[in-house]
């Protein structure tokens, strides 16, 4: 059986081709103003990728913040339930996932079976997602794949106002014109970002398997911070963008599955 | 029209820096004091004579506190003939307040803040909402100007001023006319579910690309953001007379739309533009340069 | 002088409320506190400094971050506990 999965995020729509319950291929492409369209493209690179066509599969399911728009959907799984069956497929043990994207963060607590049971989301803050530390690379004139690997060379933190995007970006400027050295800013950018993500997890309670998935969680620089201040070490999947989309083809495989009974 | 609506450049966000003398004079044997109010993004300086205010300055506040601290007073000093010599106590305060060089005390700006209320509107003010660069603060004070309840928002550049010199930026107007245009919208569009400044630098243009008119963003965001200060005074405790001091107090847009939320007018707002007239955004200098008066008698009655 | 220290955001209210007039300044809170964001400070009243219990500047606006591990104890939080004079109260309204 081939479902999908489609996560219609604000920057990107993913898309997870499912066969039989292993993942056969992942599809992406740039949101900008069009999702849908976005979205189709996304499902045919993937569709292309496994070499099957849109009849052969028995469930579209989308997810993200703009699923209203998803094509070809037969249903839709919200983005916390969509992490919580990503999450536990992907590592088991998992009970913790903490999705963090551009424009948006959460935290999931989940059961055995990869169902949510309680949640922390934070509210359309910049500061606290992908795009506070896109935008501090933005004021430290360093391309953003390159902002981990330079944290990685400080040994402290700079000091920066990081509880809002409009004001970290003046403390940036202001401390590039003190000279300051640039990795210890770019590691005060991760260790803000991470010090709001790990008190989300805390608010869900102590629990030692905590996955990182959502675009964020490839940023070697904001790993080093997460792990460091929640005190262990997160899991992280191959694909962690994808993980939205997994977990909607991972829904949409089950709601098919009940659906030929 | 002042400078104020010209456009220079293509900094819209660029606000008039003044400095103004009230008409009386002053004599050798009047008690001269100051306050310093280093915000995060302007920095004032007030001389009082006898507990009077008598000449202010306004600049923009720089990397450097210390400089900033000084270079505001000076601007207050000019042209009035007196020496900072002349000067027999400093309270310096505001975010910048412990850098100060010159100040013989800091105090806080909540505290300076709410006597400046007092002062500039009298004993009746009972709720201060004060709008700087980057705090919004909800003060309830008592007929003498004392500080009974304070509030201040988490951080967050939705409403501020700083916030505001974004959306000049964004929709390139300048921001001294950002108020009055967010007002000229024939209805009163609902308000932004999402006030974060960052997100606003797409969202905005989203909104303007789907056919919004400029005043009409402005409008539902200007909305939003007063329904947050609006939140602020109520949560401290809404009394009358209720007045609005900082650089917001100038945004005409966000002043009359706390007043339809809250349902009461503010005390009329002084037309700091007006020679001989007292500015809402000196508030904190001038209350600092109150306090100064009475921590120079005190010391001197020791 | 009752100073909040919190804030108002779509998830609900969270303020640590400080009442200085009953503060003793005696610092147990700022011995309790796991985040370490309660500290005493001068605080200018009547032309008087007076030594009173406040939040750190450093965390007054990241209060939803510093004291989100507290937040659940249903306002019961160590600081409050631990205040003889009831001078701290902790309100959080979730939405």
């Amino acid at each position: 059986m081939i479902t999908v999965g489609m996560d219609l995020g604000t920057q990107r729509v993913k898309a997870v081709v499912l066969k039989d319950g292993a993942v056969a291929s992942r599809g992406q492409a740039l949101s900008s103003f069009d999702p849908t369209k976005a979205a189709e493209q996304a499902v045919e690179e993937a569709l292309k990728a496994a070499g099957l066509k849109l009849s052969d599969v028995s469930y579209f399911a989308a997810t993200g913040s703009a699923m209203d728009m998803a094509p070809y959907a037969n249903g839709t799984v919200s983005m916390m339930g969509a992490d919580a069956k990503a999450g536990v497929y992907l590592f088991p043990k998992a009970r913790t996932i903490v999705d963090v994207g551009a424009e948006e963060a959460r935290a999931v607590k989940c059961n055995e079976k990869g169902i949510m049971v309680d949640f922390v989301v934070n509210e359309r803050c910049a500061a606290g997602a992908g795009a506070f530390i896109e935008a501090m690379a933005r004021a430290l004139e360093v391309k953003l794949e390159d902002l981990g690997q330079l944290a990685l060379k400080a040994e402290r933190a700079s000091p920066i106002n990081a509880s809002c995007v409009i004001f970290g970006e003046s403390d940036v400027v202001s401390l590039i014109h003190r000279q300051e050295s640039k990795p210890e800013i770019a590691r005060a950018v991760f260790d803000a970002m991470a010090d709001r993500i790990s008190s989300m997890v805390h608010r869900l309670g102590v629990n030692p398997d905590v996955v990182l998935v959502g675009g964020v969680a490839k940023d070697v620089g904001f790993i080093d911070s997460l792990n460091r201040k929640l005190g262990l070490t997160v899991s992280i999947p191959q694909y962690p963008d994808y993980a939205g989309a997994l977990g909607a083809a991972l829904t949409a495989a089950s709601r098919a599955k009940g659906a030929q009974k | 029209m002042t400078e104020a609506g010209t456009v220079k450049g293509q900094e819209f966000w660029r606000w008039q820096e003044y400095h103004r003398i009230m008409p009386k004079k002053w004599t050798n044997k009047d008690l001269i004091t100051a306050g310093v109010d280093v915000g995060s993004v302007g920095s004032k300086a007030a001389i009082m004579v006898n507990g009077e205010a008598y000449s202010w300055g306004i600049t923009r506040t720089g990397s450097n506190s210390p400089e900033s601290a000084t270079k505001a007073l000076s601007y207050a000093l000019e042209g009035t003939g007196l020496k900072a010599s002349d000067i027999k106590y400093i309270v310096g305060t505001g975010y910048g307040r412990v850098n100060v060089p010159m100040a013989n005390k800091a105090i806080t700006e909540i505290a300076c803040h709410a006597k400046g209320a007092n002062y500039i509107w009298g004993p009746t003010v009972r709720t201060v909402l004060d709008v700087g660069g980057q705090d919004i603060k909800a003060i309830r004070i008592d007929e003498t100007g004392r500080v009974t309840s304070f509030l201040m928002n988490d951080k967050c550049a939705a409403g501020t001023g700083r916030g505001m010199e974004v959306f000049a930026d964004l929709l390139q107007i300048p921001i001294e006319d950002i108020g009055g245009i967010s007002l000229k919208v024939e209805k009163e569009p609902e308000p932004v579910s999402c006030t974060c400044v960052a997100f606003a630098k797409t969202e905005a243009m989203g909104l303007l690309r789907k056919g919004w008119t400029k005043e009409k963003v402005l409008a539902a965001y200007t909305r939003a953001m007063a329904v947050r200060m609006a939140n602020l005074i109520n949560r401290v405790g809404l009394e009358k007379e209720l007045v609005v001091t900082g650089g917001q107090s100038k945004n005409i847009g966000i002043v009359s739309r706390i007043e339809v939320i809250l349902g009461v007018k503010c005390l009329p707002m002084p037309n700091w533009r007006d020679e001989g007239s007292l500015d809402p955004m000196v508030a904190g200098a001038l209350g600092a340069a109150l306090f100064a008066k009475a921590l120079y008698e005190k010391a001197q009655k020791a | 002088m009752i100073t909040h220290y919190g804030y108002i955001d779509g998830s609900g209210e969270y303020y640590i409320v400080v009442d200085s007039d009953k503060c003793s300044g005696c610092g147990k809170c700022v011995q309790i506190c796991p985040q370490k964001a309660v500290l005493l400070e001068t605080e200018f009243i009547d032309l008087e400094d007076k030594t009173v219990a406040a939040i750190a500047e450093e965390h007054r606006k990241k209060i939803r971050y510093t004291c989100g591990t507290c937040k659940p104890e249903q306002n019961q939080t160590p600081c409050v506990l631990a205040c003889d004079s009831k001078a701290i109260k902790c309100i959080w309204n979730p939405k």
